[in-house]
């Protein structure tokens, strides 16, 4: 492998603005690795467009002003590219390209971005594990037999595999954050309304938001930095102090409170990933930060209260795909009822389908009461829950997933077990809190650990600073698949005790 | 509870979907499941609390009135599975 495929999104962005290497040449070298690689992180290459834009990029580069100027990346594939195919791994939008841009990925244009391509991803972002994309399934890089998470599967495998230095995903339930778990990277869910959400399609509202996947938190930084701000286009955008992430990262965390909930390490937590997580206390505790137990009595709530609410807004808002304004349409249909009917129930996969009717049957009269209005009650409650948590706390450490990245096929035959290993992420988006997902140690079988970090609304900046920190005394996050996994740490840090006791691969 | 054939007919109609016979039986026992788990909400006491549709208390987000160009209507139209220069095509709905 080339070594400049293992640079940071930063490391490349400042090796490019001293001359190191051109954006073509890392388009190039991105595109290679991308369309050899085996794990279908990708629906769409964009191949010819990513080369010319890097010329012209290169020409302008003495007046860049973003670290991440010129540096090649990924589009999850919900998030609508003008001109270029955005299918939501569905079939139903056929190949649609949409005739305008998604503000996140603007954004990230004007800032500099190369976009190499489209990543695949659970269809409508619908999934757990990327294996109901219309597309096949995404591998994941650290061994080929498993999943990469989901539903942002193909933006983390991407960045972990080495096809490109970062992507974006969008965060509904723990589509950043889990494949970011099992891939070995590093992701964040912003708060609700810090990211538009204009272009994006929609699955559930209220909940969905755009972020990066990317090999380490100053990226993720650079990346906010570039991807957060008021626009005027989402309605539930948000006005704040927006840019300053990155300058932020100082890596000192002392006082930091880090809350560690109980109620998140009970039954059904795998043990290596009990104790990986748990290592990461003791690494932020030898830098500074006091750690606290405390209760967090919500947890047997949050899947269903999530899903009611998933389903239901995806009920509604799945309604615009009818084979009428875009995309696919089937064939042999009778009248207008049953070319909708047709396309639909043709076009949709059995999850799309199965989510679809659960929200109709949430939302109908008779159960309206006894399920959707019950689980609005109940997202009061978390919402009560997490804002008691931060009286005492400033930051949460559960963890991502219960365990790690499951074999192909496991997940698909049983749904309500797939929606369960959920339980550690979905209140975060109930709550419309800041999550960051970053690695923390490898289990037995060589897989990576994920850890989560949960902050308060607007809390990136600790967030970020608290995985900086931790990510100045540890390396999981630069250990790639295929690479060793247990070699020592190359600097000898305080926390080396911490290191030894999170190197569980033995 | 119960979610019958006749249940899963129903949405599935709201829905506009039609499922083929051997998908419906899969998915009735599979939404059968997945309510009975819900159900587990009725556990918690939730009398007099205010149902939250939003985190952040926004209300009415408002902005001057002003002019602007609107998208352009052949590229709009272009995605449509049914081409026309002017118009969504569908079959005929009313006699």
């Amino acid at each position: 492998m080339n070594e400049l495929l293992d640079l940071t999104a930063l490391e490349l962005g400042a090796a490019i603005k001293k001359g190191d290497v051109s954006i073509p040449e890392a388009t190039v070298l991105a595109l290679n690795a991308a369309q050899c690689a085996p794990h279908n992180a990708f629906i769409t290459f964009t191949a010819e467009g990513a080369i010319k834009r890097a010329e012209e990029l290169q020409k302008g580069l003495k007046d860049a002003r973003s670290p991440l100027y010129g540096v090649p990346m990924g589009i999850k594939d919900n998030i609508c590219t003008r001109g270029i195919k955005t299918s939501c791994a569905s079939k139903i939008l056929g190949d649609f390209e949409p005739p305008y841009e998604a503000t996140a990925s603007a954004r990230l244009t004007e800032a500099g971005a190369v976009s190499i391509g489209k990543t695949n991803m659970d269809e409508f972002a619908m999934g757990s594990t990327t294996e109901t994309s219309f597309y096949g399934p995404v591998k994941n890089p650290w061994d080929l037999s498993r999943v990469p998470g989901g539903s942002s599967g193909g933006s983390a495998a991407a960045v972990a595999a080495r096809c490109c230095w970062y992507a974006i995903g969008s965060d509904t339930g723990g589509s950043i954050r889990q494949p970011a778990s099992y891939c070995g990277v590093t992701g964040v869910k912003p708060t609700y309304g810090t990211v538009s959400r204009y272009g994006l399609i929609a699955y559930a509202s209220s909940l969905d938001q755009i972020g990066p996947l990317a090999r380490d938190a100053a990226d993720c930084a650079a990346i906010l930095d570039v991807l957060q701000g008021r626009d005027h286009r989402d309605g539930t955008s948000l006005d704040g102090q927006y840019g300053h992430l990155l300058e932020g990262l100082t890596g000192d965390v002392r006082g930091l409170k880090i809350g560690i909930p109980t109620d998140c390490f009970g039954d059904g937590l795998n043990a290596e990933v009990r104790r990986a997580v748990l290592a990461v206390a003791d690494v932020l505790k030898s830098r500074g930060t006091e750690v606290v137990e405390l209760s967090f009595p919500v947890m047997e709530y949050v899947v269903p209260t999530y899903y009611i609410i998933a389903a239901a807004e995806a009920s509604s808002n799945l309604s615009r795909f009818d084979g009428v304004k875009y995309g696919w349409r089937a064939e042999g249909y009778d009248g207008l009822t049953d070319l909708y009917n047709k396309t639909r129930t043709e076009g949709f996969g059995m999850e799309v389908k199965r989510r679809i009717l659960l929200g109709t049957f949430v939302l109908s009269s008779g159960y309206y009461d006894a399920y959707y209005r019950k689980a609005l009650q109940v997202k009061a409650v978390i919402k009560e829950a997490f804002d008691r948590a931060f009286e005492s706390c400033d930051l949460l450490l559960p963890p991502v997933a219960p365990t790690t990245a499951p074999k192909l096929g496991e997940s698909l035959s049983d749904p309500l077990q797939m929606y369960l290993s959920d339980v550690y992420t979905v209140s975060v988006n109930l709550a419309g809190l800041p999550g960051l997902s970053m690695p923390c140690g490898f289990d037995s079988h060589g897989l990576p650990i994920g850890a989560q970090l949960i902050g308060p609304h607007f809390g990136e900046g600790r967030l970020l600073n608290a995985a900086h920190a931790f990510q100045l005394d540890t390396d999981w996050h630069r250990r790639r698949p295929g690479g060793p996994l247990s070699q020592p740490a190359a600097d000898s840090s305080p926390s080396g005790g911490a290191k030894a006791e999170g190197g569980i691969t033995a | 509870m119960k979610i019958t054939t006749e249940l899963v007919d129903y949405i599935s109609e709201l829905s506009r979907l039609s499922l083929p016979e051997e998908e419906k039986a899969a998915m009735t026992a599979q939404l059968e499941q997945i309510v009975g788990y819900m159900d587990v909400l009725n556990r918690l006491d939730t009398a007099g609390v205010e149902p939250m549709s939003h985190v952040f208390p926004l209300k009415n987000v408002l902005r001057e009135d002003e002019v602007v160009p609107s998208q352009d209507r052949t590229e709009l139209l272009a995605g449509a599975p049914a081409p026309d220069p002017e118009a969504f095509l569908v079959p005929k709905a009313v006699e």
